[in-house]
């Protein structure tokens, strides 16, 4: 019981936006046609879960967003530690990696287009290259923010280069790494969709933009919050994954 | 006794960039010192703050190699760190993501203490710090002096047969220093291992000292090394307020008196 009010009190918020969503178009506060209200909604998302199309979407977007943020992962955390561990590398690089980061992703999807053309190859690349920025710029800050003591510590205890990296540079670094996973998560998504929205047969993007497109409104806004239901579930999932590998943490 | 530790005409210099004219400049933090530490020797070395006390330390644990001068162990000369000298830091260096026990057999992986041993000596050495039933703490669950008795047992387990302490109770309260220097003394006479101990303290250096080497100020030179007699201790109730400790305190607190005037008017000039 005391569960279920926790529960109940942390979701009034949306609680109460959802009836504002409701209530608005029916008293005629808003254009029922431009925001129809939630139940319509609710009602069309289920027409398309049910016809089977909204299955289809979300696994075609999953599997752009995953592997590409998979890809990113699987690249970025090692260069990272390369380039945080060879100090000299990282300074050599910074002025790269400041550039590629502060550019915008999403203003070089029409050069990916252009190289890869409008099939998956270049919506999986174009996540891969934006999760990249912040998993590698996060990584290579955790190797180089390791607290100084600890390593004074190792130096005094002679610990060779290989046991001072999987000893303490690796286990320290954890938790910044993280944080860079976990912006590329929500990045990944954000970047998914306004590439499907640009050119794509399939994908939430793609059902958000072609419903507008068509008119379908209601169908509109159900893609619309199913993808920021998958972005919650996503975010959610890598919080928890944080939790268990930093639960060594205070505020953990 | 046979020395343990010397420095033999040891001066340090860093290349360093002036703060106003920003060229490189160099930095002489301790100079021409000359010092032997007995084996089993409790050494606390005090000196006003920016003499060169830590300089020494790193000195002694190979962190850092000197400039010109010979630093000595058992007579041979010292080529980098080694896991015959354990050194303690302030601010206790604890690796977070380990447990009091973990942290302790952290000191014990870098020996040749097979596996399946480490367990069971990393927990006798908490024993021996007073944190049984406090194993499976992390550092962040534990108070500052539990920590620093966490690093002191991390530095004991792999048996050095130096300690090197830098200013290690300088971050706890009156109290907790207190009792910590009570169980430091206490562990010393159990061990007998060599330690050396950096302090800006005058009451600390009097109370664990067998010899007390004061420094200058910069550059860091031994102004005097002042034995420490303060009779048996066990047989007085209140040890800092005995006579002799007051002797050997104002002692101290003159030779270091002068120096720290010293630096006020030198850093009274350049900042």
């Amino acid at each position: 019981m005391t569960v279920l009010l926790a529960v109940a009190r942390r979701l009034s918020t949306v609680v109460v936006l959802l009836a504002l969503w409701e209530a608005a178009p029916r008293l005629g506060l808003v254009d029922r046609t431009f925001l129809p209200p939630f139940s319509e909604v609710v009602a069309a998302w289920w027409e398309l879960l049910v016809g089977g199309r909204l299955a289809g979407d979300v696994r075609a977007s999953l599997t752009r967003s995953l592997s590409g943020f998979g890809l990113a992962v699987a690249i970025a955390v090692p260069s990272g530690l390369l380039i945080g561990w060879y100090r000299p590398l990282a300074d050599l690089l910074n002025p790269l990696l400041e550039l590629f980061r502060n550019t915008a992703a999403l203003a070089l999807l029409p050069v990916f287009v252009l190289l890869l053309g409008i099939g998956e190859t270049s919506k999986v690349a174009i996540v891969c290259y934006a999760c990249t920025w912040p998993i590698l710029l996060n990584t290579i800050s955790a190797v180089r923010d390791v607290d100084p003591t600890l390593l004074r510590l190792a130096r005094s205890m002679d610990l060779p280069p290989h046991r001072l990296f999987r000893k303490v540079i690796l286990p320290a670094a954890v938790p910044t790494v993280f944080t860079g996973i976990r912006i590329a998560g929500a990045v990944s998504i954000l970047v998914l969709v306004a590439a499907e929205m640009v050119g794509a047969k399939a994908g939430l993007g793609f059902l958000v933009s072609s419903a507008q497109y068509n008119f379908a409104v209601p169908q509109m806004y159900a893609g619309i919050v199913t993808i920021s239901i998958i972005g919650l579930v996503f975010n959610q999932a890598l919080v928890a994954l944080e939790r268990r590998f930093t639960s060594w943490k205070a505020s953990g | 006794m046979t020395a343990h530790l010397s420095l033999r005409g040891v001066t340090k210099k860093f290349r360093v960039r002036d703060r106003r004219t920003r060229r490189p400049a160099e930095l002489t933090a301790v100079e021409g010192v000359d010092l032997d530490v007995a084996a089993g020797e409790f050494l606390v070395v005090v000196g006003p703050s920016g003499c060169g006390k830590s300089t020494l330390l790193d000195l002694f644990g190979g962190l850092t190699a000197p400039t010109s001068g010979r630093i000595l162990v058992d007579g041979a000369p010292v080529t980098g760190p080694g896991l015959d000298r354990g050194m303690v830091f302030q601010q206790y260096a604890l690796l977070p993501w380990r447990t009091a026990q973990g942290n302790v057999e952290f000191g014990l992986e870098a020996t040749r203490v097979p596996r399946r041993e480490r367990a069971g000596i990393a927990r006798e050495f908490l024993d021996l710090v007073g944190l049984t039933g406090f194993e499976d703490r992390h550092p962040h669950e534990l108070s500052g002096g539990m920590r620093q008795r966490v690093a002191i047992a991390r530095s004991l387990a792999y048996d050095p047969g130096v300690l090197l302490m830098d200013e290690p109770f300088a971050a706890l309260d009156a109290q907790t220093r207190e009792s910590l220097q009570d169980e430091l003394l206490r562990i010393w006479q159990r061990t007998g291992k060599t330690v050396v101990f950096v302090t800006h303290g005058i009451e600390e250096a009097v109370y664990l000292g067998g010899r007390v080497a004061v420094l200058t100020s910069r550059p860091g030179r031994v102004k005097r090394v002042v034995p420490i007699d303060l009779g048996a201790r066990a047989d007085v109730a209140d040890l800092r307020s005995s006579p002799e400790f007051a002797r050997h305190r104002h002692e101290i607190w003159t030779l270091l008196h002068d120096e720290v005037v010293r630096a006020q008017r030198l850093t009274g000039v350049s900042g």
